[in-house]
């Protein structure tokens, strides 16, 4: 693990672009830290381990607050707007 | 008797509580002492990222000064019925949303980002007259341990400027142990209450999870986070502890009201003197030999005052940085995911949707934000989930065994809270050795057990003296535990 290039592709997974002049050091760091956290290889954990007891949790899908209580507060960190509509690029392009 | 009011902002929660309802001091002067030192000393420090001083400031002041005049004259059941917080300045870490006001996490991506409500912390801080003075500087996301990855620069540590005080709740530390605030708030996802703390000479407790309301903090590792208090003495701690927790309808990890815990109220009360379990094996290596004296002298002041020490075991502790760092990565990198320049925060704008994502987030995070957030894809990838992720959340879960086991053998845990005192402002510039510093604070991030940092002396470091911290960890809700055990180090007596 941890090639310039394996940088790459998780930078390109994860929506970010890391600079060609740090791939280098990213990598040097990812062989690091990977290498330390692998030392969880050794622990022996019996197969039967119970994992935390997370459940997950619901609840009705009732009493919202009124409607419009915190459009203009929502809409006033859009980046670009339209009156109150959220506006982005088009998605779909024809060629 | 009326107090200097130059001095004002040296005082502690009860204290300043105590003037208040004394009439020795008033709300106004209560704040501008604690504003006019911050802004005499920010500069330096750079603890506070922003102060909040304006018609909304005033109001909050006006508002409590008057809910005290009116318990004042309402006689003792009305002053008896009075929040302790009402009126005491409080400094809220960057991550922590107050209505109105910018909640940056000390990130470029959310530089401008105003919350559009209250957390619940600051909720429940508001109803009982709580000032909120200022949003404290912070690793960015809450990412690291000494604020050095805040992207508005480092805050110094106020015992030696030259040094980092801590992290990632350094500025709200750095405030409380310099006196630019009564109290602060902090947030905890493997050791940034007490990791500051300890580095500051303050007080700083890590809740049991569940205990404080998460709703309205900027996530960084969900299954760790928890707010927490940082004070100048562990009765504060306890007073803004109860300020802050309780069951929350929109937090569904808080443990509901009437949840009993292994160790009840009544038997934490009466216990005046502890067995404290200490896993010397975790004191082996790394430890500063400083550190390691004032912890030694520390447990030998304890026994002496009844209290019983005894030799634990909890082997799985050597993998716990391991699987802490595991699972912090596969939470942060999910968490941060929501950050995309489209509807709140830094949004920068390429030719195509897919560049608008990229650039905003490639300009928005630092490197220690895109450090985690690729080893959180990695982690979690297809073919490395299971010896990674996986096996991260099994050590967990026999980690968590351990110490209940453990604690049902003595009361609460002891260790240093940090293996060395605050160091040098870039002096560790290497990931794996920043996260080493975490091998005592994340145990209780990943068992969501209750622990707590108090000061335990100073150690020598050229002509300045260097705080150190001691840290308790109890069973989940045994947080009274803590502040008696706590107390008994400062030599405090606790309500």
């Amino acid at each position: 693990m941890a090639t310039t290039d394996d940088v790459k592709k998780l930078a390109a997974l994860a929506r970010i672009t890391v600079p060609e002049e740090k791939l280098a050091k990213f990598a040097e760091e990812f062989e690091a830290i990977l290498g330390y956290v692998s030392k969880l290889d050794e622990l022996v954990v019996p197969q039967a381990t119970p994992l935390l007891p997370y459940t997950n949790v619901f609840r009705a899908d009732e009493n919202p607050h009124e409607i419009g209580k915190y459009t203009e507060k929502l809409t006033e960190q859009f980046p670009a707007r339209e009156g109150d509509l959220l506006s982005v690029k088009q998605i779909l392009i024809h060629d | 008797m009326a107090i200097s009011t130059d001095k004002l902002n040296t005082l502690t929660i009860a204290e300043a509580a105590r003037a208040l309802r004394a009439r020795e001091c008033t709300v106004p002067e209560l704040f501008e002492a604690c504003a006019s030192a911050s802004l005499a000393q920010n500069t330096e420090l750079n603890a506070f990222r922003e102060l909040f001083s304006d018609a909304t400031t005033d109001a909050l002041i006006a508002a409590a000064q008057k809910q005290i005049d009116d318990a004042i004259a309402g006689g003792p059941t009305a002053l008896e019925a009075l929040p302790l917080m009402c009126g005491i300045p409080v400094a809220t870490k960057d991550n922590i949303l107050i209505d109105g006001r910018i909640a940056g996490a000390s990130a470029k991506m959310l530089e401008n980002y105003k919350a559009t409500y209250d957390s619940t912390v600051a909720a429940k801080l508001r109803a009982q007259g709580a000032i909120f003075i200022g949003r404290t500087n912070m690793d960015e996301f809450a990412l690291g341990g000494s604020t050095e990855n805040s992207a508005y620069g480092v805050t110094k540590n106020p015992h030696d400027t030259g040094r980092v005080a801590g992290g990632t709740s350094g500025g709200s530390a750095a405030a409380v142990a310099a006196n630019l605030t009564i109290a602060a708030l902090g947030t905890d996802t493997g050791g940034s209450v007490r990791n500051p703390s300890s580095y500051c000479g303050v007080v700083g407790l890590k809740p049991t999870y569940g205990a404080v309301s998460r709703s309205g903090l900027i996530a960084a590792a969900s299954s760790f986070d928890q707010a927490g208090p940082i004070t100048k003495t562990v009765a504060d701690a306890k007073i803004l502890f109860n300020a802050i927790k309780g069951h929350d309808p929109l937090d569904s990890t808080t443990i509901p009201a009437d949840f009993t815990y292994p160790v009840a109220d009544a038997i934490q009360s009466q216990k005046k003197t502890l067995k404290i379990g200490v896993p010397r094996h975790l004191l082996e290596k790394g430890l500063d030999p400083d550190v390691a004296k004032n912890f030694e002298a520390t447990l030998e002041t304890l026994k002496a005052e009844g209290h019983e020490v005894i030799d634990i075991a909890l082997p799985t502790s050597s993998y716990a940085i391991a699987a802490y760092y595991i699972i912090n990565f596969a939470e942060v990198s999910t968490n941060l995911s929501r950050f995309d320049g489209i509807r709140y925060g830094h949004a920068a704008r390429g030719k195509t949707l897919l560049d608008d994502y990229l650039e905003s987030r490639t300009e928005g995070f630092g490197d220690e934000s895109k450090r985690r957030i690729l080893l959180g894809t990695f982690v979690l990838s297809a073919g490395y989930i299971d010896a990674y992720y996986r096996k991260a959340l099994a050590a967990r879960s026999q980690l968590a065994t351990e110490y209940t086991n453990a604690l049902a053998e003595v009361d609460v845990i002891a260790t240093p809270t940090m293996p060395t005192p605050a160091f040098v402002i870039g002096e560790k510039s290497d990931p794996v050795s920043m996260y080493l510093e975490d091998i005592f604070t994340v145990t209780a991030n990943l068992t969501g057990l209750p622990a707590l940092s108090v000061p335990m002396g100073t150690v020598a470091r050229g002509d300045k003296n260097i705080p150190a911290g001691i840290q308790f960890t109890a069973p989940k809700g045994a947080e009274d535990l803590l502040f008696t055990i706590g107390a008994a180090v400062t030599g405090e007596t606790v309500y």
